[in-house]
């Protein structure tokens, strides 16, 4: 018994030895600056002066003075923020499920070149997004941009479109770029999903004569779904912190404006690190939010497969 | 060591010509280093160079110059990152005539050389630069909006430069019609900066402010963004978008809306003293054939031009600071800034250069600039002091939803100054006084 509890402690140590530098590294990296943002979200700091400043509690969320209420939760600009980013979120991650699956089933095929295909399909994936967001920006350009030029070289449109230029467009266009750039990432987890299924099941279903729609809906889906989970879990954690591509396309543009856009102007351009550690808090505690729910969402699914 | 031998040099020069004079001359000791970034558009750069080099050379102080973003926004963040930091990398900055107020912490006070500026420079630039009765940098270039014109068009059709803007409304309409009737079919009216940025803040403020609707933010910090006068300047400006300007000034920038007027494809342009030069270059297909007048009246109002211009400052965390004042007197002086104007079509700040008959032989045009200049509105710039960043983005944000469609005059203005009030409890403006 006692020899037990010493091997026991020894290997109590152990673990602790080895979990130390980590957590260590965890709280200078994530922990710390996480509690500082909270800790300015809730102060009126500025850069022009980062030493001095007034502990203000929640003033900078949501206040009501002189007859006008302040804060973040009740400002058009982060309130429309928050919406580009529901929007972007919702809609590419849909979009990039869909498409995923597509290009996986159809490089899980037995084409010839399947090889080639599976790699080239990673290039978008592979490319850093500040680089194929400038290089998407240049091909949208209005004047001189590729794609107006062959859109105008076939007919389609008479006079060059402003993709990136102030109307929804911009937001499609961001949303399409998105989608072109993610869609491998989606589609490689669930090409490993689909070669881990078993082949009986196929032959049964080719032998019973069932359509392959049929097939698809009823035996494919159900069992790359764990797979599609992950990429959902990922992919919209991604897209509801979107910044590169929107500040790289568009800039602080109030049209694709995204939270995380938001909380660098406020905390940059206008130097009010109060405002933007609150917006930057406001958006760390939606994800929170989102995960939460999704998790939840999910549970029923894990017991339904536990039993 | 070299502070050993700087320490003997000031013995020395102590002994050798006396106090007063090593006081005066206290940026002459040796081997000081100052850096100093100034602007890279055309040839700024060349000419920043050239002048601190000479400095270096007759002090015996060695100068760097430090490269910067083209774009001033992008400067304006780099020089706050800088400053943030306290960095010393920076001694002499060049800012905008906007940015005093949101700078001013970081920058050192220059007051003893304001009894020149007072004396000599347009008071409205040397009033720009104090703030809470510091004066933190010294105007060096000075800039004011104006209206371009094709003289042959206007001629051509029996047309005088307009003085309002529905003079300007009905030629723009009217030459546009006859020349694309004649074959010219992407004649233009009228081009302005109309993207979202600081360009369309000043375009507005011309606007509103030619119609008497103040300028969004008056100097005692009251709200006077929601008036009919300002609704209505802006509902004019967007009556313009598809009929005489084209759609795509909604994206112009000064580049590229000269770009249109320069391929001769614009009628009317607003724009910088700076398209002037390159509008009348040898390889310009509309040299000799454009005017510069004053920009229009709104009914009622007189002609506004909006305040730009370029200033020298000295950052606080400068480890030279006597250096660092010594190179901006030596760059803001008569003689350098008049070798600027005659090399660089550069506008000095200095009024007594405007009747000098070098500057006005190599600039013809400047005798016309400074009724422009008489004219300037400031952006609001010292009412919201650190806060200027924020009030314009919000300006331009209100212009551009009018010229876009989205809002009409009223609506905008309604929302711009619930927007400002946003920005003034943020800033506790009900509790402290404006910068003076």
């Amino acid at each position: 018994m006692s020899a037990r509890s010493a091997i026991d402690k020894a290997r109590a140590r152990s673990a602790w030895i080895f979990v130390t530098p980590m957590l260590i590294v965890l709280a200078l990296v994530a922990a710390w600056p996480l509690a500082r943002t909270i800790w300015f979200s809730m102060t009126n700091a500025t850069l022009v002066d980062l030493t001095t400043y007034d502990f203000i509690w929640f003033d900078n969320f949501i206040v009501h003075a002189e007859g006008r209420w302040y804060g973040i939760f009740t400002d058009p600009q982060w309130l429309r923020a928050l919406w580009n980013t529901l929007v972007f979120a919702a809609v590419s991650v849909s979009l990039e499920l869909v498409l995923g699956v597509i290009v996986a089933l159809i490089v899980n095929a037995a084409l010839p070149g399947r090889g080639l295909m599976r790699a080239a399909m990673l290039v978008p994936w592979a490319i850093p997004t500040v680089v194929s967001a400038k290089i998407w920006q240049w091909m949208l350009n209005d004047q001189f941009g590729v794609v107006n030029a062959m859109l105008q070289g076939a007919g389609f449109v008479d006079g060059p479109v402003a993709w990136l230029g102030g109307s929804s467009l911009a937001m499609v266009s961001i949303i399409m770029v998105d989608v072109w750039k993610t869609t491998p990432f989606v589609a490689l987890l669930v090409l490993a999903a689909l070669q881990t299924l078993p082949k009986e099941i196929y032959e049964a279903a080719r032998v019973d004569g069932i359509h392959p729609v049929k097939v698809f809906f009823k035996v494919t889906l159900p069992l790359i779904k764990p797979a599609l989970i992950v990429a959902v879990i990922f992919r919209l954690l991604d897209a509801m912190r979107m910044f590169d591509l929107v500040y790289v396309m568009t800039g602080s543009s109030e049209e694709t404006m995204t939270l995380s856009v938001f909380a660098r102007q406020a905390l940059v351009s206008f130097q009010d690190v109060g405002y933007g550690s609150a917006a930057s808090t406001g958006l760390f505690l939606i994800i929170a939010l989102i995960t939460v729910i999704y998790i939840m969402a999910l549970k029923p699914l894990g017991r339904e497969r536990a039993e | 060591m070299a502070r050993l031998r700087a320490l003997v040099v000031a013995v020395v020069a102590l002994f050798a010509l006396g106090p007063a004079q090593v006081m005066g001359e206290g940026a002459q000791r040796e081997g000081v280093h100052v850096a100093i970034a100034c602007g890279a558009l055309g040839i700024e750069l060349e000419m920043c160079a050239e002048a601190a080099s000479q400095w270096a050379r007759e002090t015996g102080n060695t100068v760097q110059i430090v490269n910067t973003p083209n774009s001033p926004g992008d400067r304006f963040q780099l020089f706050v990152q800088l400053l943030s930091s306290q960095s010393s990398d920076i001694d002499v900055l060049q800012i905008d005539v906007v940015w005093a107020g949101m700078l001013q912490t970081h920058l050192a006070d220059l007051s003893d050389m304001r009894e020149e500026a007072d004396a000599a420079m347009f008071p409205a630039l040397v009033a720009n630069n104090l703030v809470d009765g510091r004066f933190v940098a010294v105007p060096w270039f000075t800039d004011a909006g104006v209206l371009y014109y094709r003289k042959d068009m206007l001629a051509k059709y029996g047309f005088t430069p307009p003085e309002t803007w529905q003079d300007l409304t009905r030629i723009a309409a009217a030459i546009q019609q006859a020349e694309r009737e004649a074959g010219n079919g992407r004649m233009w009216g009228y081009v302005f900066q109309g993207k979202a940025y600081e360009g369309l803040t000043c375009n507005a403020l011309e606007w509103v402010s030619s119609y008497g609707g103040g300028s969004f933010l008056a100097p005692d910090r009251t709200f006077t963004a929601d008036n009919p006068r300002a609704a209505a300047s802006l509902d004019e400006a967007a009556g313009w978008i598809g009929t005489i300007s084209p759609r795509g000034v909604l994206n112009y920038d000064e580049e590229a809306s000269r770009g249109v007027f320069q391929t001769g494809n614009a009628v009317f342009m607003r724009n910088w003293p700076y398209a002037w030069a390159l509008a009348q270059a040898e390889s310009s297909p509309i040299r000799g054939k454009v005017g510069v007048v004053a920009l229009p009246a709104g009914p009622g109002g007189e002609s506004a031009a909006t305040l730009g211009g370029w200033q020298l400052a000295v950052s606080r965390y400068s480890k030279n600071p006597e250096a660092a004042k010594d190179l901006v007197r030596y760059l803001t002086s008569a003689k350098e800034q008049k070798r600027r104007a005659i090399k660089g079509s550069v506008n000095p700040t200095i009024m007594a250069l405007y009747d000098d008959p070098d500057v006005l032989a190599a600039n013809p045009f400047f005798g016309t600039l400074s009724s422009a200049f008489k004219n300037a509105v400031a952006r609001p710039a010292r009412p919201a002091g650190a806060r200027y960043n924020q009030v314009s983005d919000a300006i331009w944000r209100a212009s551009y939803d009018v010229l876009q469609g989205d809002k009409t005059g009223k609506a905008a203005m309604e929302d711009l100054e619930e927007e400002i009030a946003r920005i003034a409890y943020r800033a506790r403006w009900a509790e402290t006084k404006v910068g003076q």
